[in-house]
């Protein structure tokens, strides 16, 4: 209590305990379910719960063998696979188009750009079952549905708003007289966008591309409309798995997830200061 | 934007103005800009309208379009245009379905015909199954000839006003009854329309879903303002250290998140464990496929959206208000609710209204923990797509949901503005 100024009474003091206790909680109440599954995942009993030999520590209530069963069955194999081959696919997609648009959005000659950035930025907002439904019908006029493109495609579309959103972020801070600069001393416009924009924007093209991974990644709804079992992904997998057959597998899969995650938001977090750096913030 | 530079051009009347080849020049330039600009924009644009608006716009179509019984019954559907709705049609319209009937039967299309009677008249789908197969193997000729009695002697039902007056409407390509189902309302027998007498299901689910999404909203905001005011005001190496706890659940699949939920949530679950080992409770809680899993989980999830906008907007408030007012002689609490949280209002209503819209569109996490209990208007949804094959009903509910979001959206660009969507 002892670093509290003089003049605070014991009322502030008791609001700032009370404001303490109350964040602590909140934060316990985000992390406490996620890190519950991590030790949920060596059980060594088919179960979603703590053993009693897992509460006492008995070295013989963990296992690893929920992670062995993820390598011996080839559904969870195949759902890696294929999420990884639709993400990577359809993050380059949503990408590439989207920093070429962004890189336009940001010309101040671009006509319409309120409204054409609002239409790019649409699949966002739209509830995921409603595109879901509506690609489903569309997709299988051109027999899409139940193809690697058909996914890649629809992926790539709810990626793109998000790279949008970073590019445009960075290109704000972006000074154009750089670019000028590099065309005053005779570079040609493509030359001046690939050696000076793009290693300026390029954490915000990185970062653009991670979240447009991560949806992909993440994504499920779509995926049960438009996959056919060769396509299923581990969201999918993992869908059907706690509809049907719950076994700790599924804990496994997710504590792994849940690694991921935090190497994701390791590199986000070292893009981020990269990019202040380089605009000079 | 072309308009404006031009009159500023023309504007420059001084002697030392513009010649005109510069301002052609200078419009030749911005012609260019332009049209670079466009040029980068397009590809992107042609393939959003692809991917996604062609998807949406089909599904708006789907939702009054259904040409089931058309391609069908066509035969049956053109004897019977002149019928005027009384009594039962002429024998040629019989016989032309007695026709139709046979050729579906043997085309196996026969159930899909059923399924369409059924939904304007229940109890019409085994029947139209059962004749089909009774007239599969008729004679031709002789179905020609009398198909009309044949039909009448199968079963009486087929001479009924009622069912006419069913095939009568689902053999319209074009129909709002999707609609006025998925708004609860029905026609009545003079044409106008009414409350269905039946059970009302979609409004009070649209009901539910916006009662749910709120309760969902009003949690993340009592949880989340606490922890973005003690984030903001927290010393910065605290601050940032503290934010990877907020950051990494954001970050973490859904599908993970709804698994823990399970897993903390079932019978023999976690808590429930915790409840019993501590004598809270001797039985285990029902807790799994409950509205209450559902606004839980939920609101587990959906809580780093409201907590990351209040932040941005806490961080930028200068302390100095706050100690202006102590200083004036103002109490904390009467300081805190008059200078303080006015100033925070633009990060609450962007943290709540992101909230809201995410949670009247959810799908997944209802779908896994919510038993029937928990459903949303999205659940409703996928069932109409996938159990009951009743697309063009998902269609229309599917099509006043995304009204519902748009609105919704308006608000949410009215108040906070679009362009202000930012990733933490």
């Amino acid at each position: 209590m002892a670093r509290f100024p003089e003049y605070y009474t014991l009322w502030d003091r008791t609001g700032i305990y009370a404001l303490r206790a109350v964040a602590g909680l909140v934060l316990f109440f985000l992390m406490a379910p996620i890190l519950v599954i991590i030790p949920l995942s060596f059980n060594a009993e088919p179960f979603f719960t703590f053993t009693e030999g897992m509460l006492a520590f008995d070295s013989e209530a963990y296992s690893l063998r929920w992670y062995g069963s993820i390598l011996e069955n080839p559904n969870w194999l195949l759902a890696i696979r294929n999420s990884f081959i639709v993400g990577i696919a359809a993050t380059i997609l949503a990408t590439t188009l989207g920093t070429l648009a962004a890189v336009g959005l940001a010309n101040s000659a671009m006509p319409y750009r309120r409204l054409i950035t609002a239409l790019l930025l649409s699949p966002m907002i739209v509830p995921l079952i409603i595109i879901a439904a509506g690609m489903f019908f569309f997709y299988t006029r051109f027999n899409l549905v139940g193809t690697h493109l058909g996914l890649i495609i629809a992926h790539a579309a709810l990626g793109v708003p998000f790279v949008i959103v970073t590019v445009t972020a960075t290109l704000a801070g972006f000074d154009r007289s750089l670019y000028n600069a590099g065309i005053g001393l005779g570079a040609s416009p493509m030359r001046a966008f690939r050696d000076i924009v793009l290693p300026i924007i390029r954490p915000g093209v990185i970062s653009g591309g991670l979240f447009a991974f991560v949806t992909s990644f993440d994504e499920v709804v779509l995926v049960l409309f438009l996959a056919g079992p060769d396509q299923r992904t581990i969201p999918r997998q993992m869908f059907s798995g706690l509809r049907e057959q719950i076994n700790p597998t599924i804990l496994a899969v997710a504590t792994l997830l849940v690694l991921v995650s935090g190497l994701l938001l390791v590199t986000r977090e070292l893009l981020r200061r990269r990019s202040d750096r380089l605009r000079g913030v | 934007m072309m308009t404006a530079v031009s009159d500023q051009l023309h504007g420059a009347s001084s002697p030392d103005a513009l010649t005109r080849e510069e301002i052609l020049a200078s419009r030749r330039q911005l012609r260019r800009r332009r049209l670079v600009a466009l040029g980068l924009v397009a590809p992107l644009l042609a393939f959003i309208i692809f991917a996604f608006f062609a998807p949406i716009a089909t599904m708006l179509y789907r939702s009054v379009y259904n040409p089931t019984v058309v391609e069908l019954i066509p035969d049956t559907l053109a004897a019977l245009g002149t019928w005027d709705g009384t009594g039962t049609p002429d024998e040629p319209v019989l016989t032309a379905l007695a026709i139709d009937l046979k050729r579906l039967a043997n085309e196996r299309t026969a159930g899909r015909l059923g399924e369409e009677f059924n939904r304007a008249l229940p109890g019409t789908s085994s029947l139209v199954k059962s004749t089909a197969r009774k007239l599969r193997r008729a004679d031709d000729a002789e179905l020609a000839a009398s198909g009309a009695t044949m039909l009448g002697d199968i079963d009486e039902r087929w001479t009924s006003t009622d069912l006419w007056n069913a095939v009568r409407e689902t053999g319209r390509s074009f129909r709002e009854t999707y609609f006025l189902t998925a708004l609860d309302l029905e026609r009545t027998p003079e044409g106008g329309i009414q409350l269905r007498e039946s059970a009302r299901i979609y409004i009070p689910l649209y009901i539910k879903t916006l009662r749910i999404a709120l309760v969902i909203t009003v949690l993340t905001f009592l949880l989340g303002y606490p922890l973005a005011y003690y984030l903001a005001h927290a010393p910065p190496m605290r601050a940032n250290l503290l934010m990877v706890l907020v950051l990494l659940p954001f970050w973490t699949s859904l599908l993970v998140r709804t698994t823990a939920w399970i897993a903390l949530l079932q019978t023999n679950g976690v808590v429930n464990s915790l409840l019993m080992g501590v004598g809270l409770t001797s039985e285990p809680l029902e807790m799994m496929f409950t509205e209450f899993a559902t606004i839980v989980a939920m609101t587990h999830i959906l809580l780093p959206f409201m907590v990351l906008p209040l932040y941005s907007v806490m961080r930028g408030i200068d302390p100095s208000y706050m100690r202006a007012a102590m200083s004036l002689g103002s109490k904390p609490i009467p300081a805190f609710w008059r200078i303080y949280f006015p100033m925070t209002l633009p990060g609450v209503s962007a943290g709540g209204l992101l909230v809201f819209i995410i949670s009247v569109g959810y799908y997944i996490t209802p779908a896994l923990v919510g038993g029937t209990d928990g459903q949303m208007i999205s659940n409703i949804i996928a069932f109409h797509m996938q159990q009951s094959n009743n697309w063009e009903l998902a269609a229309a509910l599917g099509a006043l949901l995304l009204v519902l979001i748009m609105v919704l959206y308006w608000v949410y660009d009215r108040l906070v503005g679009a362009d202000n969507i930012k990733l933490a």
